[in-house]
């Protein structure tokens, strides 16, 4: 059929391109500055930076990857999950075990730990996505405790709450010694986070990125459409499943330890606060959100005027009423926010 | 068969009691989303503020007892309107909003807790006059857990016919159902909807000063509540109290007579459990017909 019209298909084209200003454009000279700068600032931070804020940059990446797996379920695919501490804690066990037993290759860890997260998201995935909504982020909740608890239980793989130590310094490039410098933890970390980085956002582009974001918008006309939702629900799943057991093996490499409490609550938490405070559905702000959460945990609470989790409590809050886009929502909603005050102030009442 | 009842008995009374705690907890958080599509991921911080109160000033006699009941009645109250006020601005922002904005609270109020109680579990006596065992036909029980298993019961009771049999509670029903019709006559839901919170929350705050001695208070006993009574309302399906029921007391056998029969697997039963009910009713087993 293609074949009897190409004369059309030519000229149809230019029309396409034209409807899809935002994905098609050419990468403008700014964009690529920024993202310049960002990357040589990121390369230069071990060597500005003393070791602690070295190793507060290493844990920001590692949340970074993992904010950005909770926000391919919730921000793209219109999934709210609390759960995705649970796969993060088994690419952790996987990584640090295969560390210790079988190859001290960062390589052969990472590839190990995203397996296990997808086949951990494959038998676990099915149930959550039976649910759409609060309901899904309800089931992820319980996934997420659940695996809690059992990496408490499971004492003769996991070591049980003494959690997993004695985890060998992770090889970066076959031949080489184990990373041990804190600064070179933070390259391997870097390099890996950049990498997946780039995947998501081919991921994003792709077809599939696309339907995704449908499923999120109007799930019942995708389906009316002839696509299978709940294939896709769980093909999101499944990949932000490797996604966060990916960061899960990174956070296994630097901190050369594994317990219950990283696959706990709080770490889910943690990661979707990254995710609102930086804007739902963004990528980059998801990691400049992780920036933020990571900060104020371990900085400011070091400061000593409020504990991390009190400061982050009240960032959660604060984040909901000011910053209703997060961070990638752009000064815009300042302005908004600020008209709004001066309405209330004014004795309007908004409804 | 008689003899595996003999063995486990004990254990499934004991589920009981757990599981009428979690119908006292799972209820309100179950009627809050089924009316106002308000997710409260603080509802376990609402039972720990309640165990903390019995544990500050349940003392072993009545009269502390009855002054702990009291006080978490107030903070009950006072909690509940505290979370309904600050849940009312994000009207119409969604579900995650809602989310972030409890789980923000929780954190900040676990913190607070931490001020004034040591972060360990602390175990609370129940009154001296039931801290005792009694042998009733051979089997020896604590006798709080029989107790408590008569104060809930009574307790489930009451909401249930209040909720089935007045007309508050048919009021109640209608806006689960359909809050813009109820509405449309004239009735102003946003009172039902904040009557409700408060009630949720009451529940919650009491559930907690009874159940102190059954499940103590400490750092992150509020998450385990939350996560156990989000359970239940997903079985039960939500907005449904003969649903939070009926999931309460299946999660209540299942983490005791599970426990006791099949300890190394005890975490993934609680999965499995709602994974059956949801393989059989993705809705949960009493669906009002909402989608979340």
């Amino acid at each position: 059929m293609s074949t009897a019209q190409p004369a059309r298909d030519v000229r149809h084209t230019p029309d396409t391109r034209a409807v899809e200003p935002a994905r098609r454009r050419r990468p403008d000279v700014r964009q690529s500055l920024v993202v310049g700068v960002v990357v040589l600032a990121l390369l230069a931070i071990p060597w500005v930076l003393g070791t602690y804020a070295v190793m507060t940059f290493t844990k920001i990446l590692i949340f970074a990857v993992l904010a950005m797996s909770v926000n391919l379920l919730t921000g793209i695919a219109g999934l709210p999950t609390l759960g995705q501490a649970a796969y993060f804690g088994v690419g952790a066990y996987a990584g640090a075990l295969t560390a210790i037993h079988v190859s001290e290759l960062g390589l052969v860890q990472l590839v190990v730990a995203v397996v296990a997260g997808v086949v951990a998201a494959l038998l676990t995935g099915p149930v959550a996505i039976r649910a759409r909504g609060v309901a899904f982020l309800m089931i992820t909740l319980a996934i997420g405790e659940i695996a809690y608890s059992a990496a408490g239980r499971l004492h003769e793989i996991t070591r049980g709450t003494d959690g997993l130590s004695g985890i060998p310094p992770v090889v970066a490039v076959p031949g080489a010694e184990g990373l041990r410098n804190q600064g070179f933890i933070y390259y391997y970390v870097l390099a890996v986070a950049l990498i997946a980085y780039v995947l998501v956002a081919i991921l994003l582009r792709s077809p599939l990125g696309l339907t995704l974001r449908g499923l999120r918008d109007n799930e019942a006309r995708l389906r009316a459409v002839g696509y299978r939702t709940d294939s896709y629900a769980l093909a999101a799943y499944v990949i932000a499943g490797g996604l966060a057991a990916l960061a899960g093996s990174l956070w296994a490499s630097s901190q050369r330890f594994v317990a219950p409490g990283d696959m706990g609550f709080q770490v889910a938490a943690l990661a979707l606060l990254c995710v609102i405070v930086g804007g739902v559905g963004s990528m980059w702000g998801a990691c400049l959100g992780a920036m933020v959460v990571i900060f104020t945990r371990d900085y400011l609470g070091q400061m000593g005027f409020a504990s991390g989790p009190l400061l982050l409590g009240i960032l959660f809050v604060l984040a909901v009423y000011l910053l209703p886009k997060g961070i990638a929502g752009g000064p815009r909603q300042w302005g908004g926010w600020l008209r709004r005050l001066r309405k209330g102030a004014a004795g309007e009442v908004e409804v | 068969m008689i003899g595996w009842f003999d063995q486990n008995l004990v254990s499934m009374v004991d589920g009981v009691a757990y599981g009428l705690l979690l119908f006292t907890l799972a209820v309100g958080l179950s009627l809050v989303f089924g009316m106002m599509d308000v997710l409260n991921l603080a509802h376990g911080t609402l039972y720990l503020a309640g165990a903390y109160t019995a544990y500050a000033l349940s003392d072993g006699s009545w009269t502390g007892l009855l002054i702990a009941l009291v006080v978490g009645l107030l903070v009950g109250v006072l909690g509940g309107g505290l979370l309904a006020a600050a849940v009312a601005p994000l009207q119409g922002r969604g579900h995650l909003d809602q989310a972030a904005l409890t789980l923000g609270i929780s954190f900040i109020a676990a913190e607070i807790f931490l001020m004034f109680f040591p972060a360990e579990t602390l175990s609370t006596a129940p009154p001296t006059a039931l801290a005792g065992s009694i042998t009733v036909l051979g089997y020896t029980y604590p006798l709080y857990r029989l107790v408590f298993i008569g104060v809930a019961g009574l307790l489930a009771a009451l909401v249930y016919l209040a909720f089935e049999r007045t007309s508050v509670g048919a009021l109640v029903r209608a806006t689960v159902a359909d809050r813009d019709m109820v509405r449309a006559m004239g009735v102003d839901t946003r009172k039902i909807l904040f009557g409700v919170f408060a009630f949720g929350a009451v529940l919650a705050t009491v559930g907690g000063v009874l159940g102190a001695p059954i499940l103590a208070p400490g750092p992150h006993v509020d998450q385990r509540v939350l996560v156990l009574s989000l359970v239940v309302v997903v079985i039960g399906g939500l907005g449904s109290v003969r649903g939070a029921l009926l999931g309460a007391l299946l999660i209540g056998q299942v983490q005791t007579l599970g426990v006791a029969l099949f300890t190394d697997y005890a975490p993934f039963l609680l999965f499995g459990a709602m994974l059956f009910v949801l393989a059989l009713r993705p809705q949960g087993l009493f669906a009002t017909g909402k989608t979340a």
